[in-house]
């Protein structure tokens, strides 16, 4: 029977009614009294020098507040960047200044370059109009590959390149590595583009920034999936605000996606302004504005080779990647290509010897950071395809290929330098095979093949690394972060919690979902537990929610900080039973003796701790609320196996999803409904990439997909109904919860199979296609077929 | 979006009057209009708005037999009212946009904008219909005058737009993955002495009739009278949705699907 309360039930979202019902409290609801507007005057060039910028014409203009150009921040420090990548010979990456608006130059289009401060948002965008730009362009780096070749224009002049870093990984093993592939019996080489995309969150990005005179304190209010990581960056990075005059609040936040992680200039300025004007200063981007201010993801262009020995077990795999970093540091963009990459090379298969090397390139575009996956799409792709393209080659079914290679004993220390605790990859095909009931895909072929149709079977297996720690690795990859999590557990004299989670949620369920935990650990309705979260200012220190992280670390915390509660709890109840401690029991919301049918009511101990007459005063301080701070020993390794069916049609090259199939281990899960349905969300995302989305830019450094009129979002009818199966489940062995994490994995899955595919219908119609490239466009497809 | 006025007469005469005024622009269902003076990349001064004009309104046949559609009349309204009586044109217009796209947007509004891409230039050239205004009637094959291009004069009104009803038609759209628009769309319209078929999305000259297909189909109304013509890519649009090529192979199959599904 399916329990209908605490871990494993699929509690009905309670935070959906809400959104769903207009109720919500986004940032773009929020409105203080008194407050301007900001109208920010944008680049249109990619590259260049300011020529001249004169403000003194809009300055003059109806309802103008303050007009601001780069030279207001030029004391002011840049947007800093959160992790230092060490680079092949020991140099520490190349870190440009990102000013807060640009000055003297721009580097790309968007790039705020003027601000204009209005009572209304129309009136300073009219003065905007008035402001004298010059510009004088310069020739524009855009791909990546030119970029660094000798004699291309610098996108920063003070720095020696537009190379940010060349980083191998791990270095040591690059001579054997090298002599592997000399031996190999077989290599399979594949050169592949890792499209760029936009993460397009329903909700664009808005800042609200605040000030109070009277007591010199800030508020920033923004769409953030972490608002203490933006109290730290901006307060002591970029305003040098101490944090105890800094409050930063991400209210509902609708989507994220990874491009809500980095602290953005707009924060930073309307958080400045705000003080500059002594106005509460309010900017909410339109969508065009996002497709060329919001972090943009993925952007690799890879060669990857895997050498076989003669019994196809893998030998060594090679890679060598371009990866865009965009014209400025994005807050995490370094450890995207890199730690969050290379580490994950292995996949699910047992190969003794790997190499990674990245060249990180800037260009005159939109930074590129994390996005939904973040490293770990980007390395589960070349993988899964080369390996399908060497199954091709060696005339081996890719499946049989895949097992024959698995991981099977855990733990397991890959030559990546990550260990992964659990696993049971085999257990997970099995069951896709059965569920995608692989057996009958020929006869569907066929009934394809009669309707004038091509029909095409991918596979594919993933292994991600979520919950990002521990801070101390973390701390010597290059991380200027902790990653740990934190949660304060308050309970009320009646018995009711209050969780305040350093965890964030912008769509991930966090406030039905951790409540099924404390119910089930202490015997209560899911009802009496509230989440609290986003606001610096009720909140213990967290760093907030990405890279699939929540319950396995944040959940952690509050598991944590609950069992402090319960010890603590449980001392009231001895003393209230008069009997010893440790034979009090902790079973449906009540305390008991163990063996008696004495027992005292959850809420009758809650009550002596804030009411304490009958209480060990000597003995225990009064009230209930703990706090626990997480630190992780290992990331955790959720893992699957995908299959995708399509079918193309050779007319016209359009591919059409047919069935899809995802089988995730994600250890133990709490809200079943809730994991369902992230990870359709990725799938959807993955297949996104995989046919649909393309962000592009011409030889100019021009965005040609800048609107939903040329940068296709996948639909609802683009996709199939998917099939989830995630009970597979072999627990995390080091989080209390053994739980792994299950934001990312359909994003990272899916574009492999899709891909994988596709070229097996061309295949199965005698075509010579042994790769396309994402995003798998009619034009695309149907061109590869002449 | 810049400051404005809007005026709703009742009647074409008062239109065209208020059109008169300077920089005045007429509004029919906004659904490129109001985008593009969201993004200020137009600046009129009044807004006339077509859509309160009951004599533009709604689908009926003419004493000609031609089917006679209001200038102001909704792409969802036309594919309703046409559905029985020519449902090549219904069919066409219930693929464009969305329900919000379908319920706002105007025939009129459509083929004075005369987007490249749109679908309804495609039935109206290739049905032959009449584009009537306040002042004139213009033929189809007059109208259409390039990428966002007509014949129509500063502040001409499109009141109405008559359809001769074909024996079998049909329009096959190849979506653009992300407007959704057509990257090539086709309309065939079969008559008793002949028959033309239009192509809309695919030239950078907008709308055309793809003559050699006429010859062929008018001798011999079926999908393999098609085999062996080809169209050049060579004046087609090339995007980042498509080649120049893929669009002029686009136009074969979809002429050849519009032909199969028009029977
Ligand atoms: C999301 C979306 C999807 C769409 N998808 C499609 C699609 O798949 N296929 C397609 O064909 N179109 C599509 N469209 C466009 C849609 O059909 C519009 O309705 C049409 O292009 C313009 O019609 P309108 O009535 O909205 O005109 P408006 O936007 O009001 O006006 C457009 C232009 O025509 C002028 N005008 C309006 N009415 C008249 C008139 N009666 N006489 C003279 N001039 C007039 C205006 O002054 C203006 O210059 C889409 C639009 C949107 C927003």
């Amino acid at each position: 029977m399916p329990k209908d309360s605490g871990i494993g039930a699929s509690s009905k979202r309670r935070e959906d009614i809400r959104f769903l019902t207009g109720a919500g409290n986004y940032t773009d609801d929020i409105n203080i009294r008194g407050q301007a507007h900001v109208y920010f005057l944008r680049s249109d060039v990619a590259h260049g020098t300011i020529a001249k910028i004169d403000t003194s014409a809009a300055e003059g203009m109806p309802g103008v507040v303050r007009v601001f150009t780069g030279a207001d921040f030029e004391a002011i420090g840049g947007m800093p960047c959160g992790w230092q990548v060490t680079d092949r010979h020991g140099q520490p990456m190349q870190e440009p200044k990102h000013p807060v608006l640009a000055h003297v130059k721009v580097r790309h289009v968007g790039e705020p370059v003027a601000a204009v401060v209005a009572e209304t948002l129309e009136q300073a965008r009219d003065a905007a109009e008035a402001i004298d730009l010059e510009i004088n362009a310069l020739p524009a780096v855009v791909d990546m590959k030119s970029a660094v070749t000798d004699g291309a224009p610098k996108v920063h002049d003070d720095l020696t390149s537009n190379l940010c870093y060349d980083w191998g990984f791990v270095e040591e093993n690059r001579e054997a590595v090298n002599e592997a592939f000399d031996k190999a019996a077989h290599v399979t080489t594949l050169e592949l583009v890792n499209n760029r995309l936009v993460a397009n969150p329903m909700e664009p990005r808005v800042a609200v920034g605040d000030y109070a005179r009277g007591t010199d304190e800030h508020t920033l209010y923004t769409t953030s999936q972490n608002p203490h990581v933006i109290r730290l960056l901006m307060g002591a990075f970029v305003l040098g605000i101490p944090e105890h005059k800094l409050r930063v609040v991400a209210p509902d936040v609708g989507g994220g996606f990874g491009t809500k992680i980095f602290h953005y200039q707009e924060e930073a300025f309307c958080t400045f302004a705000a003080k500059a004007c002594n106005r509460p200063v309010k900017w909410t981007s339109s969508r065009t504005e996002a497709f060329m201010s919001d972090a943009h993801g993925r952007d690799h262009v890879t060669k990857i080779e895997l050498a076989l020995d003669a019994d196809n077990n893998f030998a060594a795999i090679r890679t060598e990647t371009f990866a865009n970093m965009g014209a400025y540091l994005s807050t995490f963009a370094p450890s995207v290509p890199t730690w969050l990459h290379g580490t994950l090379m292995a996949g699910n298969y047992k190969t003794p010897l790997i190499y990674v090397n990245v060249k990180a390139v800037f260009t005159n575009t939109v930074p590129v950071d994390a996005y939904r996956g973040a490293g770990r799409p980007e390395a589960t792709f070349q993988l899964e395809r080369v390996i399908d393209k060497a199954a091709r080659e060696l005339g081996v079914d890719p499946i049989a290929l895949r097992r024959q290679n698995f991981v099977t004993e855990f733990p397991y220390a890959t030559p990546v330098a990550v260990e992964y605790d659990t696993g049971d990859y085999v257990a997970t095909m099995d069951k896709l095979e059965e569920m995608a009931d692989l057996s009958g895909f020929d006869a569907r072929r066929k009934e394809s093949e009669a309707r004038g149709k091509l029909r095409g079977l991918g596979v594919n297996c993933y292994i991600e690394a979520c919950g990002i720690a521990p801070s101390n690795l973390v701390g010597q990859l290059g991380a200027r972060a902790g990653l740990y999590e934190s949660a304060t557990v308050r309970v009320n004299a009646t018995g009711g919690l209050v969780v305040m989670t350093g965890s964030h949620s912008h769509g991930q369920g966090h406030e039905t979902a951790f409540p099924q935990v404390i119910a089930e650990m202490i015997g209560i309705d899911e009802s009496m537990i509230e989440i609290v979260h986003g606001d610096t200012a009720n909140t213990p220190m967290g760093m907030g929610t990405y890279g699939s992280r929540s319950l396995a670390v944040g959940g952690s915390a509050m598991v944590r900080a609950t069992e402090k509660i319960i010890a603590k709890a449980t001392k009231i109840a001895s003393h209230l039973l008069e009997a010893s401690e440790s034979d009090i029991e902790l079973k449906d919301g009540a305390f008991s003796v163990a063996g008696t049918d004495k027992s005292v009511a959850w809420g009758d101990v809650t009550l002596a701790a804030y009411v304490p007459h009958n209480y060990p005063l000597e003995d225990l301080e009064p009230g209930l609320e703990e706090t626990a701070f997480y630190d992780p020993s290992n990331f955790t390794y959720p893992s699957g196996a995908y299959a995708c069916e399509v079918e193309v049609d050779p007319d016209t090259g359009k591919v059409s999803i047919e069935a899809f199939t995802a089988v995730d281990d994600f250890g133990n899960v709490v809200n079943p409904m809730i994991v369902t349905g992230q990870v359709h969300g990725g799938i959807a995302q993955g297949i996104g990439q995989a046919l649909l989305e393309n962000c592009a830019y011409d030889e100019n450094g021009q965005l040609l997909s800048a609107s939903y009129m040329d940068y296709a979002m996948p639909r609802a009818d683009d996709l199939p109904m998917f099939a989830v199966d995630h009970s597979c489940q072999t627990p995390c062995t080091h989080n209390p919860l053994g739980v792994k994490g299950c934001g990312e994995a359909g994003a990272i899955g899916s574009p492999p199979s899709v891909v994988n595919a596709v070229v097996d219908a061309l295949q199965s119609a005698g075509k010579d296609v042994t790769h396309i490239d994402m995003p798998l466009s009619p034009a695309r497809v149907w061109a590869a077929m002449q | 979006m810049y400051n404005f006025d809007v005026e709703m007469p009742t009647s074409i005469a008062d239109a065209v009057a208020a059109l008169g005024k300077e920089d005045a622009q007429a509004l029919g269902g906004g659904q490129t209009l109001i985008p593009t003076l969201k993004q200020r990349l137009a600046s009129p001064s009044v807004l006339v708005s077509l859509s309160g004009i009951s004599e533009m309104q709604g689908v009926c046949k003419g004493d000609d037999g031609k089917l006679c559609v209001g200038g102001a009349t909704t792409h969802a309204t036309v594919a309703r009212d046409a559905a029985s009586s020519f449902p090549g044109l219904a069919g066409l217009a219930s693929h464009i946009g969305d329900p919000a796209v379908r319920n706002r947007g105007t025939i009129g509004g459509s083929l004075a904008n005369n987007d490249p891409s749109a679908c309804y230039p495609a039935a109206a050239l290739g049905a032959g219909a009449t584009i009537v205004t306040n002042d004139r009637e213009i033929a189809a094959d007059d109208f259409f005058q390039g990428m966002f291009t007509t014949d129509l004069e500063e502040g001409e009104i499109i009141t109405e737009v008559r359809f001769p009803i074909p024996d079998a038609s049909n329009y096959q759209k190849f979506l653009q993955p992300a407007s959704r628009f057509a990257l090539v769309g086709v309309f065939v319209a079969k008559f008793s002495d002949g028959v033309r078929v239009a192509v809309t999305g695919a030239s950078n000259d907008g709308v055309f009739r793809w003559s050699e297909a006429e010859a062929a189909l008018s001798a011999n109304f079926s999908a393999n009278a098609l085999d062996g013509l080809t169209v050049s890519g060579d004046d087609m649009i090339n995007d980042l949705h498509g080649t120049g090529e893929y669009r002029a192979h686009l136009v074969g199959v979809m002429t050849k699907r519009a032909v199969a599904a028009a029977g």
